[in-house]
């Protein structure tokens, strides 16, 4: 190991900054357990420091930015828009990203008829690939347990409020099966180009909890 | 009865806390251990997904989301025989006193 005190501040964003990670206070049993898993699973030779690098690296190369790239292109192209609700994983490769060989994504349209919500009651299964790591929210029991029941109040928590004439579907992910929102374009932006578009695609918005922004970079309700 | 991880649509008041926690970096480390031996081949997501939905429910509820994690990979290693418990525990004491020492 390079190090044994795991100041290692290199490896995390700049949004990650803060004072000091504490190592020697306050680490709970649990996270004692996993420091020696780390040190023992390196020591053995089981696994690399850089394969474990790689890895954690992995977890941060992307970011919502990424998907709303996605949904910005499928806004302005619509044959792209169509191969990425047929198949996902292919049409996300044209653009660079490679999702993970053993979990399936489907992109769900939201239209002015429909609007889609995505949770996993399970655990946390979430378009990472595409997204980065999912928001604390997702994975609490809150969120797993009201959204398949109700939708209309949890979006409404996150400042959505949807009329009664909008059919609200969840999908519920699972590890073999993960869902990205495909958002409804927002109105009065016909003039804007494909990264202003892009602006506008929130990761809450790709999750189906709010409505991307309005061009004046509100949140459409 | 649904398992404790299977929660949709269990009754709850509690309104959703938008907050993010700072990662740590053991945290991290706890993920990425995972993303490793995923390479490896020698854990999968399902397995992960095991260890996870084994742990018991008053456990479950009282983890963080990579305290699962955490004891789901010990699960995992030491039914494969790739590390024991003893291991763990003579490791833990080696970095608690290495930390001592070091503040």
């Amino acid at each position: 190991m390079s190090e044994d005190h795991g100041h290692d501040h290199a490896e995390i964003g700049p949004e990650d900054e803060h004072p000091g990670l504490q190592w020697d206070v306050s680490l709970s049993e649990r996270a004692k357990r996993s420091l020696a898993m780390h040190e023992l699973l390196i020591e053995k030779g089981v696994v690399t420091n850089e394969e474990v690098e790689t890895a954690s690296n992995n977890l941060r190369r992307r970011t919502p930015a990424d998907g709303a790239k996605v949904v910005a292109k499928a806004w302005v192209d619509p044959e792209f828009k169509q191969r990425l609700l047929d198949d996902a994983r292919a049409a996300v490769y044209e653009l660079g990203y490679s999702l993970a060989h053993d979990a399936e994504l489907s992109v769900v349209e939201n239209t002015e008829d429909v609007h889609h919500v995505v949770v996993c009651t399970l655990c946390s299964c979430y378009p990472s690939s595409l997204l980065g790591p999912p928001p604390d929210w997702y994975k609490s029991f809150a969120y797993r347990q009201r959204t398949v029941i109700e939708p209309r109040s949890v979006m409404r928590e996150f400042g959505l409020e949807l009329s009664q004439d909008i059919q609200v579907r969840v999908v519920d992910s699972s590890a073999d099966q993960r869902y990205l929102v495909l958002p409804e374009r927002p109105a009065g932006t016909d003039g804007l180009t494909e990264e202003q578009l892009a602006d506008l695609v929130t990761r809450d918005s790709m999750i189906g909890v709010t409505n991307p922004l309005s061009p004046e970079g509100a949140p459409i309700s | 009865m649904p398992g404790v991880h299977d929660r949709g649509g269990w009754p709850t008041d509690e309104m959703i806390d938008r907050s993010d926690h700072i990662w740590t970096d053991w945290e991290y480390k706890t993920h990425a251990l995972v993303g490793a031996l995923r390479f490896r081949e020698l854990m999968n997501t399902d397995e992960l997904r095991r260890g996870i939905e084994a742990i018991p429910s008053e456990d479950y509820e009282a983890s963080s989301y990579y305290e699962r994690w955490s004891r789901s990979l010990e699960t995992i290693l030491t039914e494969k025989g790739v590390l024991s418990t003893e291991e763990i525990d003579t490791k833990v004491k080696e970095l608690e006193g290495r930390w001592e020492s070091d503040s």
